[in-house]
């Protein structure tokens, strides 16, 4: 039964659409997968390989621009940005790594905060590039329907599921924890640290790359200060896997669901709007004290915490 | 023959030397107790050895070929592998996985691994242990996962960091009665301990240091009668 888990809700999510549901709740669907892609590649790299990135917007940022300036400079249709993302998102990540990965625990989270902040200033800078603050708007998007696109998330976000499961149980997915777990342990036990953690960076970078592809494709508009943000997308990848579960394969999916429900109810409610951050920041507090390893890492605690509470009343 | 060859190794910190001009080599099969009070720079020259520090002069050879200044990844793929005094196992996996992980290094594939680490937990008696995370181990077993991670790896050198520190005596048995088996394997060994007893009863030959110096070298028993170990080292104990 459990073996067959991912297959039965992959199917079940393909038929929801077929409910009917109204086009706001298409798009926060859309949106909840899309951040379950996110937070899948984050886990991959922070919750398995022990490397917390404070920064992921940037690869969010650049498998977006990639989009979006092969449409706007060669009139290329956006979706080209998938495959070409790839090129593109490696070969970023390889130079980030570079640089970053030679440092440990908070000094490499501090760099990645700085890549991000690096990126959206750059973006916004370049204006012959990437048309600065004034952004990349898709002239017309290929679907007015939202159905297409929640499908082509879905698929994403299933082959996201499918690559970071396979890795996690081949030998990379070993050698990442033992590189989480210790650092020098690893290295002293024949483990290639630098080219590990390589690895998950490309990774991680890679498939959240295809998210910010999906992002310029699906939205039809990008800009430095949406694709590049610290609060909205760096930390918001960061905290839907605290939230869901570090280093689990469903803790990303769960976090997804929550972090994109809770943000759109705070931003229907009247003059809390602005406040989703604060908020979020309480649910973290929150978290951590009660659930250190998420919903889905901690799923006996709550089983006991909700039994408790059924016998009590 | 010689398997290891350290050739005036010095290490500095700063203006401190943990090591100066230490030379000595192990022969293929033996077991080389290395033993001095504490801060004599046993663990920096399992350091240097194992590739976590590049010594300021001086090399390593590993069967002739210069190893010093190679990373402890490389190292370890060459053939020798470490624990550590302070253990550290992988803490949230399993005892299993811990060994697995390291049995990748020369397995072709998963099963190659799982078949590897399953011996190497029959042997050094942690198979009833296997699926306990490694975290919730007693201290007497996870200084033998540290032995048998090491050992997952096939190497053909092990330096053992006072793995017998800290054990009960049923524990001390078992643990002598495993180095005595990694022996007959034809592993050579490096072994940094404090229990004399056990140093003189398993060693081939002891290199004793002091201050970063190498005090001396010899069998256990020239070392046993050697009157400047004495007053360095084991003569400290009758006048405390």
């Amino acid at each position: 039964m459990k073996k067959y888990a991912p297959a039965v809700i992959l199917a079940l999510l393909a038929l929801v659409p077929l409910v009917g549901f109204s086009s706001y709740s298409m798009h926060v669907l859309i949106l909840v997968v899309m951040w379950s892609i996110i937070g899948m590649a984050w886990n991959l790299l922070g919750g398995y390989c022990g490397q917390v990135s404070f920064g992921h917007a940037a690869f969010f940022g650049v498998g977006a621009y990639t989009s979006g300036i092969i449409y706007y400079h060669l009139g290329w249709s956006a979706w080209w940005g998938l495959p070409l993302s790839v090129v593109v998102v490696t070969l970023f990540s390889l130079v980030i790594g570079y640089i970053c990965l030679r440092l440990r625990g908070p000094y490499f989270a501090l760099a990645t905060l700085a890549v991000g902040v690096i990126l959206r200033v750059t973006a916004e800078n370049l204006d012959k590039f990437t048309q600065g603050d004034l952004g990349i708007m898709l002239k017309e998007r290929t679907w007015v329907e939202k159905i297409w696109y929640y499908y082509i998330v879905l698929i994403l976000a299933a082959g996201t599921f499918w690559i970071i499961r396979k890795v996690i149980r081949s030998k990379l997915g070993y050698y990442f924890v033992a590189i989480r777990e210790d650092q020098d342990a690893a290295e002293s036990l024949g483990i290639d640290t630098t080219l590990y953690k390589t690895i998950a960076l490309c990774l991680s970078g890679v498939l959240t790359g295809f998210a910010g592809v999906f992002y310029m494709n699906y939205m039809g508009y990008i800009d430095p200060k949406v694709v590049f943000a610290l609060h909205d997308i760096s930390i918001v990848a960061i905290m839907v896997v605290m939230v869901g579960g570090v280093a689990t394969y469903w803790g990303p999916a769960i976090g997804a669901v929550i972090m994109v429900l809770l943000a759109e109810f705070i931003r229907s409610m009247p003059k809390l709007g602005a406040a989703h951050q604060t908020l979020f920041g309480v649910l973290l507090i929150v978290i951590i004290i009660f659930l250190p390893n998420g919903i889905a890492g901690d799923i006996p605690k709550l089983k006991r915490l909700l039994r408790l509470k059924g016998t009590g009343s | 023959m010689k398997l290891l060859e350290v050739k005036n190794v010095s290490m500095f910190f700063g203006g401190l030397a943990a090591l100066s001009d230490v030379s000595f080599s192990v022969d293929k099969g033996k077991i080389l107790g290395l033993i001095g009070p504490n801060g004599a720079g046993k663990t920096t020259l399992f350091n240097v050895v194992n590739g976590f520090y590049s010594p300021s002069r001086g090399d390593v050879f590993l069967k002739g070929k210069k190893i010093s200044h190679m990373k402890p990844n490389k190292i370890c793929s060459l053939g020798i592998a470490r624990t550590f005094q302070v253990v550290k196992p992988l803490q949230r996996m399993t005892v299993f996985d811990n060994v697995l992980a390291s049995a990748f290094l020369r397995a072709k594939n998963r099963a190659e691994a799982q078949e590897k680490a399953a011996e190497v937990l029959e042997f050094t008696g942690l198979s009833d242990d296997s699926e306990v995370i490694s975290k919730g181990l007693p201290l007497g077993k996870r200084k033998r996962l540290e032995i048998a991670r090491a050992l997952a790896t096939d190497p053909e050198m092990l330096l053992l960091d006072e793995s017998f520190a800290g054990l009960n005596p049923t524990e001390l048995n078992e643990s002598i009665e495993i180095v005595r088996k990694i022996r007959e394997k034809g592993i050579t060994m490096m072994v940094i301990e404090h229990h004399m007893k056990i140093i003189m009863s398993i060693s081939d030959g002891i290199v004793v240091l002091n201050y970063g110096e190498k005090l001396a070298e010899g069998t256990p028993a020239e070392i046993g009668n050697n009157p400047e170990v004495i007053t360095a080292y084991l003569g400290e104990a009758t006048h405390a």
